[in-house]
């Protein structure tokens, strides 16, 4: 029994590292490495942007399952971060349920809601952008909904109990930036792990044939409707636990914001600024798109200049410019000119 | 002599327009069965209804002896039906290899035994050499015998082939010619094909259906048919090979 | 309630509803035509209706005076839009024009946030506060001038695409775009004609709109939405269609708020949009698309 398991976790390590050459193994190592050492080595300012930055690299390779591998283009993807948040935050300030209680609790519940979107629109035929905008019309629903929602204190906002902490509580998710840092990080290199092995799996074929081509990928014999749900409800279970986390980070909760269709956005910045459908891509988008979002913030601020919507402008501009001149994004170029490619999956 | 496949009465129509009109015939298992006729008589509309794509207003299709007219496509390749395209259409942007494999993962759920099938069919196909390459990459006959191999390793019963000799030069149809041949004679696999060159036609098919403006107007071996006055006149012309 | 209030909210909804819906024709016009998702459509309308405030702010101008000015700055702008921008990208894939529009639309909102500031802007005309009464019917002066703009506006497209040589070339053009091309239309021409009517129309809508609500920058993605309800409802590539959604839209609205809490009525919108897209994606008179 146990030599069967050791073997199949041998096999799951090769498919994991299978396709790696020494020097693309080498730099994940290496940036692995100082993503680790961090904390010790920037202040708390730059530690927190970094915490952004994983959370979006973390949120957009969430999305990434849905939209670069099985082709589908959700625009709403706030709601999974929302009802995620919400549910935890709830159970937490009501019933003193710890966040990771909370993340049980949360998957569930997006994946229903993933399942039901899914449904409607894939038994229903909705496809593209279709498909996209019912995405945002579910995200308004809950939005508008949850504003009017008394038992999470609707539009004035659900809070999450600060105290003063003098240790770290990861149970309660209580505690300073580097321990939310090591979460969102730990986080990050697991769902980047998954997705691995989900593109090298049989699931992961099915989906790239379906992005490819959907009525080919079901003349060949791939049930499009089971994969595709497959997708959506992964995708949303994996974005439910960023919205526990942004709840247990940020101790706040406003419909307005998390719903927003602005925050939908976001999420797919990095993927798509990074490389839609491969495995750095969102990682990297995140990293070039918050890391040059907060330069400019920090350098508006330093001019004495204080310009609400300046950082939305760029991350507009941002995307026109990726969309225009570098349609695979910044990934794959970058990728090829670093002798990395051959294996983007 | 069992019959693999038995269209009985099968007719399709698109709001004024009848494509098909009660076409019945049988595919004996082990043939080379051909469908033939001028363009739009309704031979991919045929095509689409036994592959699953579309379904038949009236008549029924039984494969294997269960029915399944009115089953979606991939309800139909799981059943044993295999079909390529018309205009093809390859997971472009996958390798030629994972193209193949994502049909040999029908029957598989191991990846690596997958890759094993798809590589002894991409041998086949003499595609092997390019199995690294994206398929987007791959010239038009290349793209023919990709999907061929990916509608093989699905392991099919059947094989419905929609043109697939279209664009092709001579001595690459012959080639196709000589594949489908092997594969008939070795695995016993049943082929039914859409074909306009006559030369394919003649070269492998047992039996030849004649379709025209959606209804049979012939049927039985290729020398006969192409003799029969109704297809020279429909079709053919009068100098015939 | 009585019956009084059910019909006045009604007929005012009816009203906003034709604003609403000369802005979805703008939006029908161009899919119908161009085929292109046209995700900035409520931030161009919020362009003309910040023209509208900042005009009025300055010179006075009543905004039914600058309907014709502003909507052919948004024309130029449409035109250009077009020319530059989304020509090139006709062949990509669907999506990247959508999220090209999105790009834009995004620093629209953001650039008009800057400019103006988050607070809401108004315009007080003189006739603001007049209304006109029908028995028991109470109509809202800048109401009814909106609507009946709208109705007008609206009119004046339909005759140009109906009767004018221009507006047969553009039907051509989204009948069959290898034939137009065959023929010897200019395409590339013909599309930017389309968007910058299009945007004409938005713009145009925009003034109206003034009349009615308050501006604030992020009302642009709000209307974007709606317009797209709006079409889908009533039918993509229909120009009745788009107007009929409009009005239901705007009626539909307008009951709701009276009925239930008014904040929550765009909910009413959105659940329309999702009952359409699954039972009747053509829309009400929209054709399948093939």
């Amino acid at each position: 029994m146990a030599d069967k398991f050791v073997a199949k976790f041998a096999r799951l390590v090769a498919r994991l590292t299978g396709g790696l050459t020494l020097r693309s193994a080498g730099l994940l190592v290496a940036l692995f490495a100082a993503l680790l050492a961090a904390p010790y080595l920037v202040n708390d300012y730059l530690l927190t942007v970094l915490i952004i930055i994983l959370y979006f690299a973390y949120t957009g390779q969430a999305w990434n399952i849905m939209m670069g591998f099985a082709g589908q283009l959700s625009l709403g993807h706030a709601i999974y971060v929302g009802l995620g948040g919400y549910l935890a935050a709830s159970l937490f300030v009501r019933f003193d349920i710890g966040p990771w209680f909370g993340v049980l609790a949360a998957i569930p519940v997006a994946v229903v809601c993933g399942a039901i979107i899914g449904f409607l629109a894939f038994r229903f035929s909705v496809a593209g952008v279709y498909f996209a905008i019912l995405t945002i019309a579910f995200a308004e629903f809950a939005r508008i909904g949850f504003d009017h929602l008394d038992v999470v204190n609707a539009s004035a906002g659900l809070f999450l109990p600060v105290g003063q902490y003098v240790h770290n509580d990861l149970w309660r998710l209580r505690g300073n930036p580097a321990m939310f840092y090591y979460v969102i990080l730990a986080a990050t290199v697991l769902i980047f792990i998954l997705c691995r092995l989900l593109l090298k799996s049989r699931i992961g074929y099915f989906w790239l044939a379906i992005r490819e081509d959907e009525q080919a990928a079901r003349a060949t014999g791939i049930d499009t409707f089971r994969y595709k749900m497959y997708a959506v409800m992964i995708s949303a279970a994996a974005t439910s636990f960023a919205g526990v986390f942004y709840a247990f980070f940020y101790n706040n909760l406003f419909p307005e914001q998390v719903f927003s269709i602005f925050r939908s956005i976001e999420i797919i910045l990095g993927p798509i600024i990074g490389g839609v459908g491969t495995l750095f891509g969102p990682i990297l988008g995140a990293f070039v798109l918050t890391g040059l979002a907060e330069t400019l913030n920090s350098t508006l601020i330093a001019l004495g200049v204080d310009l609400p919507g300046a950082k939305q402008v760029f991350y507009g501009v941002c995307l026109l410019f990726v969309i225009v001149a570098l349609p695979e994004g910044v990934w794959p170029p970058l990728a090829r000119r670093l002798g990395l490619a051959g294996d983007s999956r | 002599m069992t019959f693999l496949l038995t269209l009985d009465n099968v007719s399709k129509r698109f709001r004024g327009l009848v494509a098909v009109d009660a076409v019945s015939f049988e595919v004996p298992e082990g043939s080379l069965f051909a469908v033939i006729g001028p363009n739009g008589a309704g031979k991919t509309t045929l095509f689409n209804m036994i592959a699953g794509a579309l379904a038949p207003d009236a008549g029924s299709i039984v494969f294997a002896g269960a029915p399944i007219h009115g089953l979606p496509p991939d309800a139909v390749c799981r059943r044993g039906v295999g079909r390529t395209f018309q205009i093809v259409r390859p997971f472009a942007a996958l390798s030629v290899e994972d193209n193949v494999i994502v049909g040999a993962l029908l029957r598989r759920n191991d990846i690596d035994a997958a890759r094993e099938r798809a590589q002894a069919l991409l041998r086949r196909l003499e595609l092997y050499d390019k199995r690294n390459q994206a398929a987007s990459t791959l010239t038009l006959p290349d793209r023919k015998r990709l999907e061929v191999a990916r509608a093989l390793a699905t392991e099919p019963r059947l094989l419905l082939l929609d043109e697939v000799m279209a664009g092709l030069r001579p001595t690459e149809t012959d080639r196709m010619v000589a594949i489908l041949r092997t594969l008939n004679r070795e695995s016993g696999l049943t082929i039914l094909l859409i074909e306009h060159v006559m030369r394919a036609v003649m070269a492998l098919a047992s039996r030849v259906v004649v379709l025209d403006h959606g209804t049979m107007i012939a049927s039985g071996a290729p020398a006969d048919v192409v003799r029969d006055p109704a297809v020279v006149q429909s079709y053919l012309g009068a100098e015939v090979l | 309630m009585p019956f009084d209030v059910y019909l006045n909210v009604a007929v005012s909804g009816v009203l906003t509803g034709l604003v609403y819906g000369l802005m979805a024709l703008g939006l029908s016009v161009i899919f119908g035509v161009v085929r292109v998702v046209n995700f900035a459509h409520g931030e161009m309308m919020s362009i003309a209706m910040y023209l509208a405030v900042v005009l009025f702010a300055g010179l006075h101008l009543d905004p039914l005076i600058m309907l014709l000015p502003i909507s052919a700055v948004l024309f130029v702008f449409g035109y250009i839009l077009q020319v530059r921008l989304i020509n090139p990208f006709i062949t990509r894939p669907e999506y990247t024009q959508f999220l090209l529009l999105v790009a834009l639309a995004i620093i629209i909102v953001n650039t008009l946030l800057i400019i103006f500031g988050p607070d809401a802007r108004t315009i007080q005309t003189s006739y603001a506060y007049d209304s006109f009464q029908l028995g028991s019917l109470i109509l809202d002066a800048p109401k009814l001038y909106a609507g009946a703009a709208a109705i007008v506006f609206a009119a004046a497209l339909f005759v140009f695409f109906r009767f004018s040589l221009i507006g047969k070339a553009i039907r051509a053009c989204a009948d069959n775009y290898t034939g137009a091309l065959v023929v010897g239309l200019d395409v590339k021409h013909l599309y930017a004609l389309t968007f910058a009517l299009g945007a004409a129309c938005v713009g145009a809508a925009g003034v109206m709109m003034t009349l009615i609500v308050d501006v604030t920058p992020t009302i642009g993605p709000t209307y974007t939405l709606l317009a797209f309800v709006i079409v889908i409802t009533g039918g993509l590539g229909s120009m009745p269609g788009a107007l009929i959604g409009g009005v239901l839209i705007g009626l539909t609205e307008a009951l709701a708020g009276l009925l239930f809490t008014p904040s929550a009525k765009s909910m009413f919108a959105f659940g329309i949009l999702v009952l359409v897209l699954l039972f009747r994606p053509q829309g009400i008179l929209g054709k399948r698309a093939t």
